[in-house]
């Protein structure tokens, strides 16, 4: 593939990234997909918009998050410098708020009362609670049944913030089929309904709107990292779910020839196993939720649900940017297993006194992998985009611990 | 070159009749009974056979045609045998026109131009794939219909007038309204609703006009037959299927609420 001399340009105007991308969804939803489109071409060229998306940024997200220099875990693992950009440390715990933020306000702006979500994790699920209790508006957030169990402190939390949550038992009860339920309710209230997407993942225009929402946490980076070591990154690495963290860290660091750009995907049990969630690295192209991407599949084209030991990175398939991003070579994407990234859980709990995900633990995993054989002048930058507390009942199980009182 | 959808559409004017289209899921509850009961639904009295081609993921479709859709996965079914099922129908029925409807994933990982060249060969009439709209038509639609086959494209009640003429535009056969903003097997519209759908669409488009999603009854198909060339029945066909899938005379329950919908739509005008 020709290198493209931007990285950065974005979807045709027809939304696709390369092959990837796209608009494959019912004829009743398009026109509503045209018209979050439109509302959102008119947003992101106002610059009220922004403001007002700033603004909640600052003082009810809590942004700009600090990078932090690892300074322990550097010591330790006696390689290139690790930095981590402490999203984990937003309102609600996780990076995801910045994307339920900006998709409010562009809900509220198309005059749209009645706000649905999928969740697979919970995150997004109470991320998006959290800014319909801020605006008011009635939020309804399907999750498969099997994650409602593995996830009961979220699905608490998302009803105390005032949100239904519908469990979905339909096809395998998991976060596909949250999507897929999802997509159901908005064909059956196109009137007043405006769905929150909680990944790079989706139709046209999601993947681009959300990747912008996002990229807040890249930009913040730029700037700390030049005020810390008066130079850009020489490494990112984030994990990948459906992608958003990674995107957003990623993407304004694109056209910086010099910055090598990793993405951690969950191996779960391994991939020589059927049981990973790697769609990247172990999946192949095909279309599902209104786009063309990378997806866990039969050789017939059915969907496979994927396996991990952390329910946010569960999901099929990947964003299709990060596709085109592998295609053309610009972004390396690599796994690790659930056990790899358990460990890592444990090791920056003790070193570092921070407890993260089990989502960007998997990015910790990698890291402990392959830093100790860098050079020590060089810069580490990966992101915590999400605290543990939600993990804690999983992480005990796994180590043969009993809790009570869940 | 006329297809057999079109010379069915001229025979069905012919005799001032609606056309009763059916849909069942290829393969359910498995490709032998599956294969009976497609057999048997010209008899009982349908016009037009829509099979639907099993996906684990069908995201406009309601809880009665995703279970379909995994029953007949599990029992083995998959693309290659739902030509193979129409391959041995053409052998026993050269005029009833089938359609194959499903979601684009399948027909993309057996690849574009063998399943073109393939479904031709086994005796398919045309396509109905939910996720492929106008704006993703270039990949399957467009050499569908140069391949000489029919793309039946999708028209819902939030398809407004100024993006009629786009969504017709490159439609043959028939075109589909999706009478509902909904998923199948969910609610019907009202008879007036559907009628001024239909007569809007029918500015854009010289093709006869199906209505689907929602009509279960033998006065609900007689009602869509009166103001639409055809009425499309699907859910209610598939849970007939689902409450009876041990029952050695399954095929003969498909049949006979098959023949009851046909005379509600003989009946009509
Ligand atoms: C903390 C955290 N990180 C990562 C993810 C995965 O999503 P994405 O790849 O879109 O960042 C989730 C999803 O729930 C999450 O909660």
């Amino acid at each position: 593939m020709s290198k493209p001399n931007t990285f950065r340009a974005g979807v045709d105007e027809d939304g696709h990234f390369g092959i990837y991308g796209g608009r494959y969804v019912a004829e009743t939803l398009m026109p509503l997909i045209l018209d979050v489109e439109k509302a959102y071409d008119i947003a992101r060229a106002d610059d009220s918009f922004w403001s007002e998306f700033n603004d909640l940024m600052k003082h009810y997200v809590g942004r700009p998050s600090p990078l932090y220099f690892a300074k322990r875990l550097t010591e330790h693992l006696g390689g290139a410098k690790v930095y981590f950009k402490r999203d984990e440390l937003n309102h609600t715990g996780a990076h995801k708020i910045n994307n339920t933020v900006g998709q409010i306000l562009l809900a509220r702006r198309m005059g749209k009362t009645r706000i649905i979500a999928e969740t697979g994790a919970g995150q997004h699920g109470v991320a998006t609670a959290t800014v319909c209790a801020l605006f008011g508006l009635p939020c309804i957030v399907y999750m498969g049944e099997t994650d409602v169990e593995r996830q009961a402190p979220n699905v608490f939390r998302m009803k105390l913030l005032g949100a239904e949550v519908r469990p979905v038992t339909s096809g395998t009860g998991t976060l596909k089929d949250a999507m897929n339920e999802a997509l159901r309710d908005w064909v059956s209230n196109v009137e007043d309904t405006f769905y929150i997407i909680g990944t790079v993942a989706g139709p046209h225009p999601y993947p681009t709107l959300v990747r912008d929402f996002q990229s807040i946490i890249g930009e913040e980076v730029r700037e700390q990292i030049q005020e810390a070591e008066g130079r850009l990154p020489d490494i990112l690495v984030a994990c990948l779910g459906g992608g958003s963290n990674a995107m957003g860290l990623f993407h304004p660091f694109l056209d910086d020839e010099g910055v090598r750009i990793i993405g951690v995907e969950a191996a779960g049990l391994g991939l020589d196993t059927d049981k990973h969630c790697a769609s990247l690295t172990g999946g192949k192209p095909g279309v599902l939720h209104g786009n063309r991407t990378y997806l866990l599949q039969t050789s017939e084209g059915q969907i496979i649900d994927g396996h991990s030991i952390s329910a946010g990175l569960d999901y099929p398939g990947i964003g299709p940017e990060h596709a085109w991003l592998k295609d053309t070579g610009r972004v390396e994407y690599v796994s690790a297993t659930d056990s790899e990234a358990l460990e890592a859980f444990q090791l920056c709990t003790r070193l570092e006194g921070i407890i993260p995900a089990l989502e960007p633990s998997h990015a910790l995993a990698y890291v402990a992998k392959v830093v100790p054989a860098m050079e020590k002048e060089t810069l580490l930058v990966m992101n915590m985009c999400g605290r543990g507390d939600k993990d804690i009942f999983t992480v005990a199980k796994h180590l043969g611990v009993e809790m009570k009182g869940e | 070159m006329s297809t057999r959808i079109e010379r069915r559409f001229k025979s069905l004017q012919d005799e001032n009749r609606a056309g009763l289209v059916t849909f069942l899921t290829a393969g359910d509850p498995n490709p032998e009974v599956g294969f009976d009961i497609l057999k048997g639904l010209p008899a009982a009295g349908a016009d037009i056979i829509e099979i639907g081609v099993p996906f684990s993921d069908p995201m406009a479709d309601g809880p009665a045609i995703q279970a379909s859709s995994l029953r007949a996965i599990k029992a083995g079914m998959n693309l290659a045998k739902v030509l193979e099922s129409v391959r041995d129908f053409r052998k026993i029925d050269d005029v009833t026109p089938i359609v194959l409807m499903g979601y684009f994933n399948p027909i993309y990982i057996y690849g574009v131009d063998k399943f073109l060249s393939d479904a031709k060969a086994a005796g398919v009439d045309g396509f109905i794939v939910v996720d492929l709209p106008p704006e993703e038509e270039t990949e399957f639609c467009l050499p569908a219909r140069e391949a000489g086959l029919n793309f039946i494209y999708l028209t819902a009640p939030t398809t407004d007038e100024r993006r009629l003429p786009r969504v017709v535009k490159h439609a043959s056969g028939f075109v589909y309204f999706v009478s509902i903003t909904g998923i199948t097997g969910t609610f019907a519209a009202s008879a007036s609703d559907v009628e001024g759908h239909v007569a809007r669409i029918k500015k854009f488009t010289h093709l006869p006009v199906c209505v689907g999603f929602g009509i279960r009854t033998r006065e609900q198909a007689a009602e869509i037959a009166r103001i639409a060339d055809g009425a499309v029945v699907g859910s209610v066909l598939v849970d007939i299927v689902a409450a009876n899938v041990d029952l050695p005379s399954l095929p003969e329950k498909v049949f006979e609420l098959v023949r009851c919908l046909a005379d509600g739509v003989r009946l009509a005008r």
